[in-house]
């Protein structure tokens, strides 16, 4: 029997991981890169897997390369797979950035990837080729968004450019979903602001039907933009946790925006990630004060149906008892929003264990009584919390579809990875209009959970 | 000087037009003209797509002769779709179903192989976790002898598995662990087998860690005797995605024969340990199987055939094949009748299929190239031309078979990446793909249909039933209708 409250994670190994490791979240951000191939220097297995279980979410081409590290390699270091892997990519793709991600294996033999970078532009007259950018992601650190905000840092301290300030900002929303990206796109078209979105993956893992295998398909946040986000008049970046909790190569700085902020001086605004009207309207209200121009009456339209739809649907979801799972910002957010909804969030679990979830989760909703925290924790233990805690709901990514199944309630889908269900690319959740799409399943999966399980089968509900 | 810097900037060029995202877009003149030092290769004309590494792992049958090369490493930034050592075990022994898994190391490799394959069981499920110890930069540094001894103790009493497979990953013999003290301390405390899969992901590639598994369950083989029938078999090789290894013992049962161990599919370890006792191993993914069935023939002089259950003609002689050895006209009549029956429900349908489908042509890329040897006859059936066949894992004398077996101008690789399966399909102009979840895309982009023969395939193709499945599967990718919007 558990103790809840006192457990995150029942056992000393990890029993069905709710993380993933880092690599995948670097590749995340090399994929939202213009003209870029990651390239993973480890075994072959790392870079197929990420591939596979990528591929199997977004339904779009996910081509990452690997040194492919030999028995050899191993041994006596990387260096010759590293120049034959860069010249092959090269060849084969002919890519304007390439992105180098460690892994666990090239990290504890100790590989130097800075000086192989190095030394290859050097021996091949340093002018002429891919831009490389290399970020370390040994997976015995944090999960995927360590890896995923470790190289978002390392790509705007490899390319942003110290400059005056401009008009334009930055825009950084972390692992969210193509739709959410374009979504952001659409707002800041309507507001009238230049904003660097970065990183931008909504074409490259998204993308319309090109009738050929794109190498490299389009899309992707472009280097020049990138350059200039040393020269933006602000950042906004959404998230409290970021890289907390993993290895940090950047001391205090867990995020890219904090590191334009202490070394370029743009100033950093950091945001909950906006699901619920809560959040919305902090996100909407900084985005009005860059714009100097009030809310479209368009957002407008969609916060005042939101609060509608609040209004409607009130009942079905007050006091319905969720569990909420996934990354860490991604669950504090997903929390407030349920919170303001009247759902109260019973169990909020995350993989990764930076140490702040409960405390990033307070400073945004105040003390949530009935809310246990389980950071460090698996989908095992949560489910071993779950026989107690008797939830209505569960939220979060498809993996935790094996207790909804057995305990018989219904599982919104929302995060990553989503396997076993159509659209996940197309999922939106952030904004008021993402926030109407998340209530609106949620909504739906409690109703069609009560209809189901009716002796009547209401036809009004 | 000048001459070579201009036909380089026409190389780029004419990548320009493949409307690939081009580095000269991002680069100015100057830089484009040392650039083109890289590019060098792209301005001969020949299948410039093939890396030059690569070249004599790609054949076309009829036109070129000689033995292709394979079972070689992957080639750095190639882009395989090959996983590593470590994925080769893992699914080969992941659906023992009454065993603990536990994956040794950084999250990863347990977190991607989690219920992978959606191997199904009979009975027990434990195979369907997804356990590790999860070594974090502590254990890195100071070791993870302690972790995994815990983890497995604590597992072992949770969960009571009749054995514990361990999988060492990439760094844990680097830092130095001893995976196989620690295994048989364990064993010693809980007296249950426990057993380390040396599973480094460099140390070789996927097919090495077949090798691995094999190894692996002989050292499980043999350390049980239950009474076992003279007319039985062990069933090597079929892990039971989508129920398949249960359609398949079904006709060894009709004929009378008993199914001693089903290795791995729908596994059970004391199966496994009793598997000495069968009077013959019926193997088919040879790739990942034949090992072990030599080593029993070695050590048991247990003889082994290899077989594939795909296709009417491979699914009936992996039957008649059996009722031969056991030289019994009992189990040949039955094995007749059978296949009679099989055969005479599924023509018609058959028949039809392949009216609608006559001409059609596919490419298939898959594991083991046993496989495609099963696929290119099974599309054969149903009016389907292969046009281009390849495998991650086969070997010199797979290919040959492929090569006689194929048509003229068919082209043949081995360990090939996205540049390659994409172009092979568009020059052959197939219609459709066969092959697993990281050629999907493939196919899709392109615009062509597609047919899941690995992992995520729900509806089984294996046996009789399964061919059935195939034709429909096939009939209905090519024949979709929204292929008219993609042309």
């Amino acid at each position: 029997m558990i103790t809840l409250n006192s457990i995150n994670k029942a056992t000393s190994s990890t029993r069905n991981a709710c993380k993933l490791c880092a690599p995948l979240g670097a590749s995340l951000v090399f994929k939202g890169i213009e003209g870029c191939v990651p390239l993973i220097h480890g075994s072959q297995g790392c870079s197929t897997y990420i591939r596979r279980y990528m591929i199997s979410h977004y339904k779009e081409p996910v081509d990452i390369a690997s040194t492919n590290f030999s028995e050899e390699a191993a041994v006596f270091g990387g260096g010759q797979n590293f120049v034959t892997g860069i010249n092959n990519i090269i060849e084969q793709y002919r890519p304007a950035v390439i992105g180098i991600a460690s892994t666990c294996l090239s990290e504890t033999i100790g590989e130097d990837v800075d000086a192989l970078v190095r030394d290859y532009s050097e021996q091949m007259n340093n002018g002429g080729q891919p831009l490389f950018f290399n970020v370390a992601t040994p997976s015995y650190c944090g999960t995927h968004m360590n890896g995923f905000h470790q190289a978002a840092i390392a790509a705007v301290a490899r390319f942003a450019m110290q400059a005056k300030k401009e008009e334009h900002i930055n825009l950084f929303p972390g692992f969210v979903t193509p739709a959410d990206i374009r979504y952001l796109k659409e707002l800041c078209i309507d507001l009238g602001i230049k904003a660097t979105i970065f990183p931008d993956y909504s074409e490259t893992l998204d993308n319309v039907h090109t009738h050929e295998y794109q190498l490299i398909p389009t899309g992707g946040t472009p280097i020049t933009d990138l350059e200039k986000t040393g020269s933006a008049k602000a950042t906004i970046e959404f998230g409290t946790v970021f890289n907390r909790g993993g290895k940090n190569m950047h001391g205090a700085i867990h995020s890219a925006g904090e590191w334009l902020q202490q070394k370029m001086s743009v100033s950093n605004h950091q945001l909950n990630m906006p699901i619920g009207i809560d959040a919305s309207d902090k996100f909407m209200n900084v985005l009005s004060e860059f714009s100097e121009s009030p809310v479209p009456e368009k957002h407008v339209k969609e916060r005042g149906r939101l609060i509608d739809a609040y209004v409607d649907a009130h009942k079905y979801v007050f006091g319905k008892r969720a569990v909420v799972y996934g990354e860490e910002d991604f669950v504090i957010a997903t929390s407030a929003f349920l919170k303001e909804i009247g759902i109260v969030p019973v169990l909020v679990a995350s993989g990764a264990s930076s140490g702040v979830l409960k405390s990033a989760m307070n400073e945004i909703t105040g003390p949530n009584d009935e809310t246990i925290y389980a950071d460090g924790s698996d989908f095992a233990t949560m489910r071993e919390m779950m026989q107690e805690l008797k939830p209505d709901i569960m939220i979060g990514n498809s993996k935790g579809y094996y207790i909804a199944r057995e305990m018989e309630i219904p599982l919104v889908r929302v995060g990553f990875p989503i396997h076993d269900r159509f659209g996940a690319s197309r999922m939106h959740h952030i904004g008021y209009r993402g926030t109407q799409e998340l209530f609106d399943r949620i909504v739906n999966a409690l109703i069609e959970y009560k209809q189901e399980n009716s002796p009547v089968g209401y036809k009004y509900i | 000087m000048s001459l070579i810097r201009k036909s380089q900037r026409q190389g780029l060029r004419s990548q320009k037009k493949r409307s690939l995202t081009c580095v000269n877009e991002y680069f100015s003149d100057e830089h484009n003209e040392v650039f083109g030092v890289f590019l060098q290769r792209l301005t001969i004309p020949m299948a410039n797509y093939i890396l030059t590494q690569r070249q004599r792992q790609v054949a076309r049958s009829g036109v070129e002769t000689g033995k292709m090369d394979c079972n070689k490493p992957s080639v750095a930034g190639s882009v395989s779709q090959r996983a590593c050592v470590f994925c080769g075990s893992r699914v080969v022994l992941y659906p023992i179903a009454d065993a603990l898994h536990i994956i040794h190391g950084p999250i990863g490799c347990a977190a991607y192989t989690w219920d992978i394959r959606g191997a199904m069981s009979s009975g027990p499920e434990l195979h369907r976790m997804s356990f590790s110890t999860d070594l974090s930069e502590k254990e890195v540094i100071f070791g993870g002898e302690p972790k995994l001894y815990k983890g497995l103790v604590e597992l072992i009493d949770k969960y009571s598995p009749k054995a514990a497979f361990v999988y060492s990953t990439c760094i844990v013999g680097i830092i130095g662990d001893d995976v196989e003290k620690i295994c048989k301390q364990v064993a010693q405390d809980k007296n249950i087998p426990i057993l380390p899969v040396q599973a480094p992901g460099f140390q070789g590639s996927k097919k090495d860690g077949y090798k691995v598994a094999c190894e692996a369950l002989f050292n499980l083989v043999g350390t049980l005797d239950l009474p076992t029938p003279w007319f039985s078999i062990n069933i090597l090789g079929d892990f039971n995605l989508a129920g398949e290894l249960w359609i398949l013992t079904e006709y060894y049962k009709k004929m009378g024969i008993h199914i001693n161990a089903t290795i791995t599919g729908d596994g059970r370890v004391d199966h496994i340990r009793n598997a000495h006792n069968a009077s013959l191993n019926v193997v088919q993914c040879s790739g990942s199987m034949s090992h072990l069935a030599r080593l029993m023939k070695e050590k048991y002089g247990i003889p082994f055939m290899q077989v594939s259950y795909f296709g009417i003609e491979d699914m009936s002689d992996a039957l008649y094949e059996v009722a031969k050895f056991f030289k019994s006209d009992d189990l040949m009549a039955k094995a007749q009748d059978i296949v009679k029956d099989e055969i005479g429900k599924l023509m018609p349908s058959l028949q039809w299929y392949k009216n609608q489908l006559e001409g059609k042509k596919a490419a298939i890329y898959v594991g083991g190239a046993f496989k495609a040897i099963s696929l290119i006859k099974a599309l054969r059936l149903i009016g389907v031309k292969t046009v281009v066949v390849g495998s991650q894992t086969g070997n010199a004398d797979d290919y040959e078979i492929i090569k006689k077996l194929s048509d003229e101008d068919t082209i043949i690789v081995d360990d090939s990446n996205p540049v390659e399966l994409s172009n092979f399909v568009k020059e052959k102009q197939a219609d459709v793909f066969i092959g697993g979840v990281k050629e999907r895309p493939i196919a899709y982009k392109i615009g062509i249909g597609f047919c899941d023969h690995n992992h995520e395939r729900k509806e089984a193709l294996a046996g009789y039933e399964g061919m059935m499945n195939f034709a429909k599967e096939i009939h209905a990718t090519i024949m979709s209708p929204v292929w008219k919007f993609t042309r």
